[in-house]
């Protein structure tokens, strides 16, 4: 009787230590967070490159369009 | 510029910012991650020298036939020089407080970058000082050249003629010393590539820019005529 006690003590001590350890180790999309979460900050620099050439492209197309409309000013006067 | 290599220049900086942070490179001491500065800091100076030397083409076009067209391409690639080129040195320091421990030294490498620096920054003194459109494009043009054979001994080969605290400097091979496999130049590379794309194109916008000024100038001129 008391060694079944003892058995019953022993796998629900077992069975809360694994619990614990689950909790600890808890598997999430981790992805964003390995490797001391260098992807967090590649994605920041990333969305600033992006942010900055998406700029510099806006940039581009105001000029074309501005020497759009200087080449075709003139030929309106005339 | 085409349009495509636009695409290729953004292409590459981008591959560059996540292989450049994600990619192995070699584990020493001191360096540590740091090592991925060669990544960022060095093209910005292979970008510089670059843009530099096709502003010292379109000076040296000018010289030979004065067009206004050379003169806005030597000042436009110049202009974006001197900023890559401060971006070089800004970068440097805070790679130098970490790796060095102190923000700027005395050394060969960094006092060199400084004056070419100066030396170019003197490009647009020039510029700004001389009122006769003529005039400022011959005599800047011809301060180009000198100023393009200041930088690169001052750069490129006073510091490896005496010792530096530099990589590449004080007999060193290049960066040969980081390069304990070669999967560093598969970033590197297309690094340099990628970032002098990127100024170039910069600088294209600042040549239309100024052809626009010139143009819008023209009017106003007609206008008043």
């Amino acid at each position: 009787m008391q060694s079944t006690l003892k058995h019953l003590l022993l796998v629900f001590l077992v069975v809360i230590s694994f619990a614990s350890q689950a909790q600890q180790q808890a598997e999430m999309a981790d992805t964003m967070r390995s490797n001391g979460k260098i992807y967090v900050v590649v994605g920041i620099i990333l969305i600033i490159i992006a942010g900055l050439f998406v700029y510099l492209f806006s940039l581009d197309k105001k000029v074309s369009r501005l020497e759009k409309s200087i080449t075709e000013k003139p030929r309106k006067t005339k | 510029m085409k349009t495509w290599l636009k695409i290729v220049a953004v292409a590459l900086v981008v591959y560059v910012h996540i292989g450049g942070l994600l990619f192995d490179v070699p584990r020493l001491n001191i360096l540590n991650e740091t090592i991925r500065n060669l990544y960022f800091h060095v093209p910005m100076w292979f970008g510089m020298t670059g843009l530099f030397s096709i502003s010292l083409y379109h000076s040296i076009r000018y010289l030979r036939n004065p067009t206004l067209e050379s003169d806005h391409k030597a000042v436009a690639f110049a202009t974006t020089g001197i900023v890559f080129g401060l971006l070089g040195i800004f970068t440097g320091m805070l790679w130098a407080n970490f790796a060095w421990g102190t923000f700027w030294t005395g050394d060969p490498k960094l006092n060199g970058a400084a004056i070419a620096t100066l030396v170019y920054l003197a490009y647009f003194v020039l510029r700004g000082s001389v009122d006769s459109q003529e005039q400022r494009s011959r005599l800047s043009a011809v301060y180009n050249i000198f100023a393009y054979a200041a930088m690169v001994p001052l750069i490129f080969i006073i510091p490896r003629l005496s010792s530096s605290l530099h990589p590449g400097s004080g007999g060193n091979p290049g960066f040969n010393v980081y390069d304990l496999d070669s999967k560093m130049r598969m970033v590197f590379y297309p690094a340099v590539i990628g970032w002098f794309l990127v100024g170039y194109w910069i600088s294209t916008l600042r040549i239309r820019i100024l052809a626009l000024e010139e143009k819008t100038a023209e009017l106003d001129y007609a206008k008043h005529a």
